[in-house]
């Protein structure tokens, strides 16, 4: 049951939960650093790493901080201001001891403060824990959802890039150029997603 | 007589000229995200406006004091302390909207509208000039939310808010593939007016982007973008 709903978790937040493409969260970057494979694996591999630390750290603190002490409504302060932390330590961290993987990620981290799909990873797993009926709720399935929403951010950029990559040697109408195709474009690929809905659910039965 | 003049631009700027969602391409998360229904377009432009209002004023104040080193985490707290309060007034008095933005409405602190205008305006600018650049901002913030959340609740529900007007419902307009779709169309409408009237495009999201001078990604880091960004400001000054 337990690895059950956390293969189930884990697909979901990938397929029928896509942050970018069903949520809407984490656009700028989506559009704005997929033009190239690498840039958009780059970027996504940071998105990953600091979605999953940041929820790590939030998760506990909110359940075992904020909460017994009537503070919750501090949510949204007190994460940006770890996010913004960690990132920050993230970014120190690798440059002093890793500095090949400073050289590749690094210049992602700066704008992952304020992506939303960080802040809102942090979120949306702290009210899986009071809707979810099915099953608990765990630390683990938070983390777990956090890594499917990073690799579900993966596989929307790379296969976006893919699609803009073919946009380069397109004839588009002048109006169209730039932006307005990018995205729609973008809604063709949100299309192809909305074909999982309910996959998860009949694939891992829970109930 | 000159002076005021100024500060009425300082407000209409942020409607048409500049209008943050379809000429600066800013904030695009929101846009797509809550503009599913006129009704939540409007609760969420008037919550960021709000929160503009307020974290435009303070920076604005705060401005000789913040060390330029840490500024961007001052602005951060300082926007999330206004966004907490707004969430607080939401839930107490529209619970309604609280229910429909969710996750949205917390989420208002990291829009980098708000962002934005604290880099690029607030810092440099006296209170009122700042005031009144965050309310029409918000003004133009809450337009463009509008005229999506009408196109997308007229195609998608066939009505407009809550009232029924056409009788088909094209579901696929208030599905996620039919906010990316009208929010291109209406950048290309947006672009197509401003060739016309000989102004710039915008062709990505990072040109307005507030972090593009500390960003150092592939393609926000050249200098085009530095410089355009700086344009912008200066135009703002």
């Amino acid at each position: 049951m337990l690895i059950k709903s956390l293969v189930s978790v884990f697909l979901a937040a990938i397929l029928t939960e896509n942050y970018v493409l069903c949520k809407f969260l984490g656009i700028c970057p989506f559009l704005g650093v997929s033009k190239k494979l690498n840039t958009a694996v780059g970027m996504s591999v940071a998105v990953t790493f600091v979605m999953v630390l940041a929820t790590a750290v939030t998760f506990p603190i909110y359940q075992y901080l904020l909460v017994p002490n009537d503070l919750s409504y501090l949510q949204t302060i007190v994460f940006i201001l770890i996010i913004a932390g960690l990132v920050q330590l993230v970014e120190i961290v690798l440059k002093k001891y890793i500095p090949s993987l400073y050289q590749s990620l690094g210049v992602y981290l700066p704008l992952i403060t304020t992506n939303c799909a960080i802040l809102g990873v942090t979120m949306l797993v702290l009210q899986k824990v009071e809707t979810t009926a099915l099953y608990t709720y765990t630390y683990g399935h938070a983390l777990i959802n956090a890594l499917g929403a990073g690799i579900g951010f993966l596989v929307a950029m790379v296969m976006f890039a893919g699609v803009r990559s073919r946009l380069e040697s397109a004839d588009i109408p002048k109006s169209l150029q730039g932006l307005p195709i990018t995205l729609i474009s973008a809604s063709l690929v949100a299309l192809s997603f909305l074909g999982f809905s309910g996959f998860v659910d009949k694939l891992i039965p829970l109930a | 007589m000159a002076e005021k003049k100024t500060l009425m631009q300082e407000f209409t700027k942020g409607i048409i000229k500049e209008n943050p969602v379809l000429c600066l391409v800013l904030g695009t998360c929101p846009t797509l995200a809550v503009t599913t229904s006129a009704s939540n377009a409007i609760g969420m432009g008037v919550a960021a406006t709000a929160v503009l209002i307020c974290s435009n004023a303070v920076i604005s104040m705060l401005r000789k004091v913040i060390p330029d080193k840490v500024r961007i985490p001052a602005y951060i707290t300082i926007i999330a302390g206004f966004v907490t309060i707004v969430q607080m007034f939401v839930k107490a008095f529209a619970p309604a909207i609280n229910n429909s933005l969710g996750i949205f409405l917390p989420l208002i602190v990291v829009n980098c509208i708000i962002l934005g205008r604290a880099e690029m305006y607030a810092s440099k600018n006296p209170v009122l000039p700042s005031i009144l650049d965050g309310l029409g901002m918000g003004v133009g913030f809450t337009a463009a939310l509008l005229c999506m959340g009408i196109i997308r609740e007229l195609f998608g529900a066939g009505s407009i808010f809550g009232i029924q007007l056409l009788p088909v419902q094209i579901l696929i307009f208030i599905l996620p593939p039919g906010g990316f779709f009208v929010f291109g169309i209406l950048i290309a409408i947006a672009n197509k007016l401003n060739t016309k009237a000989g102004k710039k495009v915008v062709t990505s999201p990072c040109q307005g982007c507030p972090m593009s001078s500390t960003c150092k990604s592939f393609e926000c880091a050249n200098k085009e973008n530095n410089s355009n960004s700086k344009e912008v400001a200066d135009n703002v000054n």
